[in-house]
């Protein structure tokens, strides 16, 4: 059996006394690449900031590598790409800057900057197509541009899971194609990648798994259809835990497509 | 004239003290105006003045119960501001007029305290200071410049995405006591300088001045000490041309022109550097393309 990178039971997650999720069980194998998929304001985001432990669970339990985050001591294995780089800190930082900063979880205080560090970050660069950018201030770049300086932040930190928050959200093009591919490469190594997005589009050959978040519950859970739709066809194979529960908003499948 | 100045005992020990000022101040207010906290320094200024008066009426020397105190306002503004509900800044501002009412209050009751001496502190007296000051404002430099050179990475990584620090696994808690408690230090040592009013500025003008210059984190810190630095020595040499000019005052004055200096100065080069941008434009979207 292959290792479990997220494990939650039951998670649920409360704003202010107001559930946002309602009893989530969600298993996450190491090589699976999962898209959390939704309206806006179902809980998607709430979902992959409890499992990485960033908002507290206001029952259940969730686990990273078989720990609970309060006690999970290896964040190198982790990537996080978060919604919206706080770009404006008061102070300028290049891409270079930024990038490197993925590798805190592998570098130990005091400890210079090693070749493998610096061989990481234009590796990341790279991937990305920002090594000409490399100098120049976060804050002089476009907003799809920024979200390939989070996606380089991540990848330069080589963790084995990634957790993408919206890592298509309002960007263009070229980055979504850009970033489908640089998936395609984690997936050929091995890697685990837990993505929220609101519409698949290049991203969708790579996705090995749909979650259909709806009410602050799963509503669907299952490997991604063709793009015929098997979800209407009876019979079908997927789980429907919360069957009962209709889904919430437009989404008429996993895929979430656009109204 | 300076070589005769440099000669006399007072002025040495005012030019060291303004030398590890001008050091400390920008160097630990980089990572406070990154956070967005650029009023820390006020309000950790504003409760110091309870410490100082404190020191008067207890009789012990002002500068350590004005680190006691400071580290504690610190600390109690940094628990405030994590619990990020929006009251917090309401309860800033309670502190810090607590701070200053507190510290009039005491100083008024202690049996050597007088507004001459209030003012001293609330505006700086760097011609006063004496071996002792220096020595304790030494070794909280060393403090300063210590946590910027061990801690460095890690705060940067907090102060410009907390979110990533928590996922990355750093002691995120620790880390934000860490700065506040290394800007109340700073905010004692510029106390004799600049006075706790004008604190804040020695720990602002510098990064802002050279943000204006550079593109990166570690540049703006290290050009924001060369400024720091060269206000805070230009302000003392300026204080000794008339002994009418206060040395704190001169000292913010000397950083707010070189602002704007480099206000101008920075326009020109970003000019310069959108017309490289627009010549080599072109050539960087065929290779997109490609």
């Amino acid at each position: 059996m292959s290792e479990t990178a997220f494990a939650m039971t039951g998670g649920r997650v409360a704003y202010d006394g107001k559930p946002v999720l309602r009893g989530i069980d969600l298993t996450v194998h190491t090589g699976e690449v999962v898209a959390l998929l939704g309206a806006n304001g179902s809980g998607k985001s709430t979902l992959v900031r409890a499992l990485l432990g960033l908002t507290p669970l206001s029952g259940g339990s969730t686990l990273i590598y078989d720990r609970p985050p309060g006690r999970f001591r290896d964040w190198w294995r982790i990537g996080y790409v978060p919604q919206r780089l706080q770009v404006g800190g008061g102070v300028p930082a290049t891409v270079r800057e930024v990038v490197a900063s993925g590798r805190i979880a592998r570098q130990r205080r005091l400890r210079r900057t090693s070749a493998a560090d610096r061989a990481a970050v234009a590796a990341a660069l790279e991937a990305v197509r920002l090594s000409d950018r490399a100098g120049d201030p976060v804050q002089a770049l476009s907003g799809g541009q920024q979200q390939r300086v989070l996606i380089a932040r991540a990848l330069a930190g080589e963790p084995d899971t990634y957790v993408m928050d919206e890592p298509t959200a309002g960007v263009d093009a070229e980055t979504q194609r850009l970033l489908a591919d640089t998936l395609a490469g984690l997936v050929l190594g091995g890697k685990t990648v837990v993505l929220v997005a609101h519409e698949l589009g290049p991203l969708e050959p790579v996705i090995t798994r749909g979650v259909v978040i709806g009410g602050g519950l799963i509503a669907h859970d299952g490997p991604p259809p063709r793009p015929e739709g098997e979800c209407a066809r009876p019979g079908h194979e997927h789980q429907h835990p919360h069957a009962a529960e209709p889904v919430a908003g437009p989404l008429t499948g996993w895929q979430g497509e656009p109204r | 004239m300076i070589f005769e100045l440099l000669r006399e005992q007072l002025f040495q020990l005012a030019l060291v003290a303004a030398l590890l000022v001008g050091l400390c101040a920008p160097a630990v207010g980089t990572f406070i105006v990154q956070r967005r906290l650029a009023l820390l320094g006020d309000g950790i200024g504003h409760v110091a003045l309870t410490g100082v008066a404190l020191g008067f009426l207890t009789g012990t020397t002002p500068v350590l119960t004005a680190v006691i105190i400071s580290v504690a306002g610190a600390v109690a503004i940094e628990l405030v501001r994590a619990r990020g509900r929006t009251s917090g800044d309401v309860a800033l501002a309670l502190l810090f007029y607590g701070g200053i009412a507190g510290g009039v209050m005491l100083m008024a009751i202690a049996p050597g305290g007088s507004n001459a001496k209030l003012n001293s502190y609330l505006f700086g007296a760097i011609a006063s200071v004496t071996p002792a000051d220096i020595w304790v404002i030494a070794a909280l430099a060393v403090a300063v410049i210590g946590v910027v050179v061990i801690f460095g990475r890690e705060l940067f990584v907090l102060c410009q995405d907390e979110e990533m620090a928590r996922a990355s696994g750093l002691p995120v808690r620790f880390l934000s006591l860490l700065i506040a408690v290394t800007a109340a230090l700073t905010v004692v040592i510029a106390m004799r300088v600049v006075g706790l009013l004008l604190v804040s500025a020695l720990m602002v003008i510098p990064v802002a001045t050279s943000q204006q210059l550079t593109r990166g984190f570690r540049a703006t810190m290290a050009t924001a000490m060369v400024f720091g630095v060269l206000a805070s020595v230009g302000g003392l040499l300026a204080s000794t041309v008339s002994p009418k000019v206060p040395p704190g005052a001169s000292i913010v004055l000397i950083a707010l022109a070189g602002f704007v200096l480099a206000l101008a100065v920075g326009k020109f080069v970003r000019r310069g550097r959108s017309d490289e941008e627009s010549r080599v434009g072109p050539t960087m979207r065929v290779e997109e393309v490609a």
